[in-house]
């Protein structure tokens, strides 16, 4: 492939246009970029997109932010980076400096005092759903452990005001201490990695669906 | 050095915020209102309101806004830049070991555990929108004469659309936003 100046534009403005028209969270652009990278350009195979989605998964961060990271840098090292990196943050960046504007200058107007209330409850009914799809998933893995962490983290969070990166830092190194003992403990494995894997398997598909905001939450199992 | 203090807290939101854009939400919670108090809880919910019917991960949408309140563009763009900061360097580090460790089993033991917290601290943040939500943001005093019927009324008509005909979530919000200002302001 030739990088050309015309190149580069391509892969900037693929990042644009993707992050540009994408409602309703990380997901559903990881699912674009499929589209567009593996099918559409044939920059990307199949397989190794998936291994990209998988690592933008893992990292923390904004997971549409990561993947246009790992895409760039696939094609075309940091600049390539660099370029995805803009053009993914650029149309969120400007739609909230214009809408911020506007905020401050009709936020005590009461139409729109009338519509933030509005929105306000629709908007925790939309996060109510997600959560109550999120937990489901972790309670149907059926064991203890992911169970309990949820219940304690959000006793802790909700009612005794634990700083939250404590709380994510003990449940992650929890998590590697499991991890490794499970590595150690050779009966053990298949036991502890069943479980987890059939769960992706169902979230990588809900992921992949159509759904925005209930394939961004499960897609992160 | 405010543009500073804005780097690091968005760089703190970025580099904890495990598992898609809700993920971020308790944290930037914690940081734009418990932390640096930046936003009431009141201007949180409009800037959540705002990020939810805007494309683009809530939290650069978050840092972008949050930025420019307080200390305008310049605000904006060193909020943003702390929110992708962790994201560069640990993404293109998962990569490089990606490619040696197919499958990294460590790194998903990790988020296996992870995981569940980061449900029950999304849940802990929702709790306290659903309060405002009801409630207002004036005190959270909880008492009934202070809930908003018409808020829990749509709250109630969102959730049951949402679990039963899974529409777009942005017209389940949309729709209330109309619906708000029938009732509200007419």
């Amino acid at each position: 492939m030739k990088k050309d100046a015309r190149f580069y534009w391509n892969l900037f403005y693929s990042a644009f246009i993707l992050s540009a028209f994408t409602f309703g969270g990380g997901y559903v652009i990881v699912a674009l970029m499929q589209k567009r990278f593996v099918k559409r350009l044939k920059w990307i195979d199949e397989d190794e997109m998936l291994d990209l989605v998988a690592i933008s998964q893992s990292a923390p961060g904004p997971v549409a932010i990561n993947a246009s990271i790992l895409v760039g840098y696939r094609m075309a090292g940091i600049p390539g980076a660099f370029l995805t990196i803009l053009g993914t943050v650029f149309p969120p960046f400007i739609i909230i400096t214009v809408i911020s504007y506007f905020y401050m200058a009709f936020r005590d107007d009461p139409t729109t005092r009338a519509l933030f209330r509005g929105m306000q409850a629709g908007v925790a009914a939309v996060i109510t759903d997600v959560v109550i799809g999120m937990a489901a998933r972790i309670i149907k893995i059926r064991q203890v452990l992911p169970v309990a962490v949820m219940a304690l983290s959000f006793t802790a969070a909700s009612f005794f005001n634990v700083n939250i990166i404590l709380i994510l830092m003990v449940s992650g190194m929890l998590g590697a201490y499991t991890a490794l003992r499970r590595g150690k403990s050779p009966a053990a494995d298949t036991v502890g990695n069943a479980a987890p894997y059939a769960g992706e398997n169902a979230a990588s598909n809900d992921g992949a669906g159509k759904k925005p905001l209930r394939g961004g939450k499960e897609g992160s199992e | 050095m405010i543009l500073l203090r804005l780097y690091w807290s968005f760089f703190i939101v970025g580099l904890f915020s495990f598992g898609g854009g809700y993920a971020a939400l308790p944290l930037i919670q914690e940081q734009v209102i418990g932390v640096n108090s930046w936003l009431t809880q009141a201007e949180f919910m409009d800037i959540l309101t705002i990020s939810q019917v805007t494309p683009g991960p809530i939290a650069i949408n978050a840092s972008t806004f949050v930025g420019i309140k307080v200390a305008g563009i310049p605000g904006a763009v060193a909020a943003t830049a702390g929110c992708i900061t962790p994201s560069c360097i640990i993404v293109l580090i998962l990569a490089a070991l990606y490619n040696r460790f197919k499958g990294l089993s460590l790194v998903h033991g990790i988020i296996k555990v992870l995981r569940p917290a980061v449900v029950a601290l999304i849940a802990s943040s929702d709790l306290s929108i659903l309060a405002a939500a009801l409630f207002g943001t004036a005190g959270f005093s909880f008492s009934l004469s202070d809930l908003d019927f018409a808020a829990l009324g749509l709250f109630a008509a969102g959730l049951f659309t949402m679990r039963k005909f899974r529409p777009d979530p942005i017209f389940v919000m949309l729709g209330a936003g109309i619906i708000g200002v029938i009732v509200y302001a007419i």
